[in-house]
């Protein structure tokens, strides 16, 4: 089982959601599941701080909320199609949430991919940053 | 007696949907992807399906992490569109075939499958795109919807073995269902994708065209790749690609491929889309 779980933590940029993150981010995620219904929408944007405060989530998750800092969200349990829902409340694509957690502009990330995307190259393996 | 005619594999990239549905087709970054599924729309016309599995993942829409099923089957009558966050997709609800899901769920179950029933559920883009892509905009779905889910999201998801033989326990169950009908079996998601973190936009072409190449000629060898290797060839998303395996246990051995579409990018994706019709 180990072996199963550590395998994936050579590949670089990657977080898997594994049991770990799932505990640590249960109440993150379950947040990001309220945002599926337009009234909560609505109460969520109308007042973020209170509305994160009827979840208990770490005083930390709630700040990578309203930071819209998706890495820090990841890295605190947070999975990327619970996360794409604060990102859908916000008004904004996919990609622009890509190219946010990529830190570039989202039209330099639209042209990377328009360009093929980011090659496999260079991006297999911590251990070995060549392959 | 029921049985397997074909089997389809597509992405089922959200933007895709999107731009369907906000009238984007010919705009010059879409033309190219839909101009991909023109003689697939022509085809599925000429086979009129009765039934399609469709194997998705349901991407915290339906399943959030309350209750996260590994392989989840709907016996509904009917199945809505959910809404992912910007409201339902404007597309028909989805019509179920119950009496086939039901006979699904039997006979793989009693194979040692243990499947999830499912009695209510949102559908999402993951199983909407793909009708979308096939069918155009009809007002009505033109054929009867077996939605399966997969699990992808939380690890681990299945394997890609299980998936192939699921793939055969439900062509099994398929052929031993005495009712006369023409059943699909779609397998969606993928192809190379990572939505997540530093590592976002990755693609691999050369994994993409070989999974491909191996689906028609080699799916046994294909079911054998590690998780970890669809993680680092084909990013975190990748993993989708195990749901393929499913239709193509459903397939004979020998199906043979009809046709194929490969395009870069759609938002932050390779799509990938084939056709294998059984002999």
């Amino acid at each position: 089982m180990t072996t199963y779980n550590e395998a994936f933590k050579d590949i670089p940029g990657t977080v898997i959601f594994d049991a770990t993150q799932s505990r640590l981010g249960y109440q993150l995620n379950m947040f990001c599941m309220s945002l599926m219904n337009a009234g909560n929408r609505a109460a969520f944007k109308a007042d973020e701080r209170a509305y994160l405060a009827g979840f208990p989530m770490t005083e930390a998750q709630r700040q990578a909320v309203l930071d819209r800092d998706y890495n820090r969200m990841i890295a605190l349990g947070g999975n990327i199609y619970f996360l794409a829902k604060i990102g859908a409340t916000d008004g904004f694509s996919f990609q622009n949430l890509a190219a946010k957690m990529t830190g570039v502009p989202e039209e330099d990330y639209r042209a990377m991919m328009i360009a093929g995307g980011r090659p496999a190259q260079g991006n297999r393996s911590r251990s070995n940053p060549g392959r | 007696m029921a049985r397997i005619v074909a089997g389809v594999t597509t992405s089922h990239v959200p933007a895709i949907g999107a731009a369907l549905d906000l009238g984007k087709t010919a705009d010059p970054y879409w033309q190219p992807v839909f101009a991909g599924y023109e003689f697939s729309k022509r085809w599925i016309a000429d086979q009129k399906p009765d039934v399609v599995v469709l194997v998705y993942n349901d991407h915290a829409s339906a399943f959030s992490l309350e209750l996260i099923p590994t392989f989840a089957i709907g016996c509904a009558e009917s199945f809505a569109p959910a809404d992912e966050g910007w409201g339902p997709r404007p597309v028909p609800v989805v019509q179920g075939h119950p009496e086939l899901a039901w006979h699904i769920a039997q006979s793989t179950i009693l194979d040692e499958f243990d499947m999830t029933i499912v009695n209510r559920m949102d559908v999402d883009h993951g199983l909407t795109v793909p009708l979308s892509l096939m069918f155009g905009q009809p007002a009505a779905w033109p054929c009867k919807v077996i939605p399966l889910a997969v699990n992808v999201v939380q690890y681990p998801p299945p394997t890609g073995n299980r998936c192939w033989n699921l793939g055969r326990a439900i062509r099994k169950a398929v052929e031993t269902f005495p009712e006369d009908l023409k059943v699909m079996v779609w397998g969606t998601g993928g192809m190379s994708h990572q939505l997540q973190g530093p590592r976002a936009g990755l693609i691999n072409r050369e994994f993409d065209t070989a999974f491909l190449d191996r689906l028609s000629s080699d799916p046994e060898g294909l079911a054998k790749i590690p998780h970890v290797d669809y993680v680092r060839e084909a990013g975190s998303e990748g993993i989708e690609l195990v749901m393929w395996l499913i239709m193509r246990g459903a397939l004979a051995r020998d199906a043979r491929e009809v046709y194929r579409f490969y395009h870069v990018p759609a938002s932050n994706t390779a799509v990938g889309h084939m056709i294998l019709e059984n002999a």
